[in-house]
């Protein structure tokens, strides 16, 4: 169905949230971080890309600004799955064009619920 | 959730090799920190790592570790931010903690329980440093994730809402589309849209990006207005909007809401969510335990794909070494000798090549085993009152993953012997003209088929006098023998030797150094002890890389063939009668260039009747052996060619045999028994009068006491 690039450093997230898509019939790319999902993202276009904040190399935030800028992803949906919950964070997501966020702990059935709601 | 919990379960081994690996760095990373000056990269690098243990162990369903990996976190995060300074106090709490989330994952896989009551302490020690100043944001916030959850419907009767959404023109440039919000509250009930497109301006003036349409919206819902205000969420910023119950008197509510805006009347329904979500948690629980249960059974190792490509080619390789002589198997013609004769050097070679490549994916390397010292050194040296510093190098050598698994302990010995024992106390130091902070140096290296692990500080050295004395007065050694002080210091080794003078909690007892030795040798290997009085005190451990397969002579000995493993070989030789001569009676040495070596017959040792055996020595062939630092010669019928064997346990598939290490099977299908050096010279030395007074030479067969 969708094509979705999931960045997290952390392989059992990464994992988690890639076998929960993949089992619902999406197509799922995955990048440990910023900057290995800006690099991918550049080559093969996603229908939505869900990242995590905190990544060595090129955090969550900063890809959401890079990607806004890639023409390709000016639309796509980005979510940031976080348990980053202050609202700071929330807001320097937006502001770089987050399209919004996942709060972890993560939960499979919560997590389909909202890929309906960004795909459509 | 069914799905969820089959993909949890699945992933569970990656989780928890992650959540390892994490607490590495989490401890690695505090023991490097400079508390002084901390590098705002490295703590950033710590935080990561904790916060992926607490963001995956959340999603696992292990909200314990999450809820106490939380609390590291936050005061982490203030480190972080610069609002909070560290300290070595708080340092020794993290490293404290590290060990605690260890042991909560630990029992995550096992499923048991940890000690909660250190929980607790932990947890304490955590808010009482996080309510010491303000800083209480991130704890505040993270109350509100808590509650933030799904909130159970308040009304069960449908109702209907007058919905009214003017999206902002900016929108769309984050990826938010109101056409699927919409489609989001439609799952909730029966809706109306009304669009309103008065917005929209002439078509020259139109920025296709930007969003124009509004939205009159009426849905007739069983969901409470919370469910109704989640699809706006992530959009409350970029638009206006109103929610209101129709043929309601009640005021409208302005957007954008706070987050929390929860209904005071929810606070029961709340309450029981609550208490169901833990049940929830339990629930989730029970299940990765059987997983984890799996998991302990069957460890896994992770190989880099390169290890796994080569391998992938060497088969390739067979196949066709394989079709190529098959096809002169099925047409053999004596033209096509050359050819077969070429294959099967290929296929030996190839054989080899892929036995060498598959031992390699078992190796590790021995950072494995090093990495614990940092903290166990830091520890110790709190503990004793000493500063030392620890210098590791050639972590990056590879070895067996079982000898590496095993060979952690008698490391762990000898750097605690090394700092209790080896450094002295700093005023000691200071007054001998040696810097204040001892050095303990682990170091490790390939030689031949073996990995050197050097272990060694810059203390006082083994007194050999003193030694020697309590040697002689525990009975192990003749109080007029003649030793080189090398010889004497190997003495560390023996059980009940021990030269510290008072016993204390970290080491002293006497026990331990001949344990060390005993587990080193159960490896195949062996250790020495060099040191210099005054200028410190290396210990050498030699290991085999690998448990598995070895390199072998194989020689005869009457009817049998027996392989002696090629490392503790010196040279083989054939006797001479101008340098072979029989001391005290039975005892038969051979002059080796300056060394006298005593002559060990195999027939005898073994009780293999072979005629003739006690005829002499001359114009046979010996073989000369070393276990640690004695030589001896084993009388052998013949020399057979050098191979490497596979080593098949005898404990295993039979029983344990004094002086024989295992067995192997041989290219024409027969059995042969590997010699087990060290034990065979034991076994002399016990089995005939030890040569005690000899004045002739030095080295005499150490009876290595076991």
């Amino acid at each position: 169905m969708a094509r979705i690039l999931v960045v997290d450093d952390s392989v059992s997230m990464r994992k988690l949230v890639g076998a929960t898509l993949t089992d619902a019939g999406h197509e799922v790319t995955e990048a440990s971080d910023g900057c290995e999902a800006l690099e991918i993202a550049k080559k093969e276009e996603a229908d939505l890309v869900i990242t995590d904040v905190n990544m060595p190399n090129m955090d969550g935030i900063t890809l959401v600004g890079e990607l806004r800028n890639v023409p390709a992803y000016k639309f796509v949906p980005i979510l940031v799955l976080t348990t980053e919950v202050d609202d700071a964070k929330k807001q320097e997501a937006k502001g770089k064009g987050a399209t919004g966020w996942l709060v972890k702990p993560f939960d499979p059935e919560k997590l389909l619920a909202t890929m309906k709601k960004v795909l459509g | 959730m069914a799905k969820g919990s089959d993909i949890q379960n699945q992933l569970l081994d990656v989780f928890f090799e992650e959540c390892e690996e994490g607490l590495e760095t989490v401890e690695t990373g505090f023991l490097e920190l400079d508390v002084d000056e901390p590098d705002s990269e490295q703590i950033n690098l710590i935080f990561r790592a904790l916060h992926s243990i607490k963001g995956s162990s959340g999603s696992f369903g292990f909200t314990a570790i999450s809820e106490f990996a939380h609390h590291a976190e936050t005061l982490l995060d203030e480190i972080r931010s610069g609002t909070r300074g560290i300290d070595a106090d708080i340092v020794n709490l993290f490293l404290k903690s590290g060990d605690h989330i260890r042991a909560m994952v630990e029992a995550a896989r096992e499923g048991s329980t940890v000690d909660a009551a250190e929980t607790q302490t932990l947890t304490d020690a955590f808010k009482r440093i996080l309510e010491r100043a303000a800083g209480e944001g991130a704890e505040s916030g993270s109350r509100s994730s808590v509650t933030n959850e799904e909130e159970a419907p308040a009304e069960s009767l449908d109702r209907t809402w007058r919905i009214r959404f003017e999206p902002n023109a900016s929108m769309l440039q984050t990826g938010n589309d109101p056409i699927r919000i919409l489609r989001g509250l439609e799952d909730l009930g029966s809706l109306t849209v009304v669009a309103a497109a008065e917005a929209i301006p002439v078509l020259r003036e139109i920025e296709p990006e930007n969003a124009y349409l509004s939205f009159e919206l009426e849905l007739t819902t069983d969901g409470s207005e919370a469910e109704i205000r989640e699809n706006f969420a992530w959009v409350e910023d970029e638009c206006r909007l109103t929610i209101e119950p129709v043929g309601s008197a009640e005021a409208l509510v302005e957007a954008p809401l706070d987050a929390d805006a929860s209904d005071g009347e929810d606070q029961a329904a709340e309450a029981a969510d609550a208490s169901a979500r833990a049940e929830g948690g339990e629930a989730r629980r029970s299940k990765p335990r059987s997983g984890g249960e799996n998991a302990r059974a069957n460890t896994s190792i992770r190989v880099s794909t390169d290890k796994v490509d080569a391998l992938i080619n060497m088969v390739g390789e067979l196949v066709i070494i394989q079709s190529m002589l098959s096809d002169i198997g099925e047409n053999p013609d004596p033209s096509k000798m050359g050819k077969l004769r070429e294959g099967l050097a290929q296929l030996q070679n190839n054989t080899r090549e892929l036995q060498e490549r598959v031992m390699r994916i078992r190796m590790l390397p021995i950072s494995f085993a090093f990495n614990r010292f940092p903290r166990l050194v830091h520890d110790l040296s709190e503990q004793l009152g000493k500063r030392v510093e620890l210098k590791i190098s050639g972590e990056g050598t590879e070895l067996d993953k079982n000898v590496l698994e095993q060979i952690g302990d008698p490391l762990v010995h000898l750097v605690r012997n090394s700092l209790d024992h080896g450094l002295e106390p700093s005023d000691v130091r200071v007054a001998a003209g040696k810097s204040e902070v001892g050095t303990v140096r682990l170091n490790a290296y390939h030689r031949g088929g073996n990995i050197l692990i050097e272990v060694s500080d810059d203390g006082r050295g083994i007194d050999a006098e003193k030694l020697r004395a309590k040697a002689i007065a525990r009975g192990l050694i003749d109080p007029e023998e003649v030793m080189s002080d090398e010889r004497i210091q190997q003495l560390v080794f023996e059980p009940g030797l021990s030269t510290a003078e008072k016993v204390s909690d970290v080491s002293g007892r006497g026990v331990g150094m001949d344990v060390v030795r005993r587990n080193v040798k159960a490896l195949g290997g062996n250790i020495q002890v060099y040191s210099k009085p005054g200028e410190g005190t290396t210990f050498t451990v030699r290991l085999p890389l690998t448990l598995a397969i070895l390199d072998g002579q194989l020689v005869r000995v009457g009817s049998e063939v027996f392989v002696i493993p090629l490392v503790s070989i010196i040279e083989s030789l054939q006797i001479r009668a101008e340098t072979s001569n029989t001391v005290a009676g039975k005892a038969d040495v051979y002059r080796l260039r300056n060394e006298a070596v005593p002559i060990l017959r195999l027939h005898d040792i073994f009780g293999m009747d072979c005629g003739g055996v006690d005829a002499s020595l001359v114009g046979k062939l010996m073989v000369v052996v070393e276990s640690g630092q004695t030589k001896a010669g084993l009388v052998v019928d013949e020399l057979l060619g050098q191979q490497q064997v596979v080593i098949k346990s005898l404990e295993t598939n039979f029983k344990s045999v004094a002086g024989f290490a295992g067995a192997t099977i041989l290219g024409d299908g027969t059995v042969a028994l590997i010699l087990d050096v060290p034990g065979v010279m034991d076994q002399a030395g016990k089995s005939r009068p030890r040569p005690r007074k000899s004045k002739t030479a030095e080295p005499q067969p150490a009876p290595a006491v076991g």
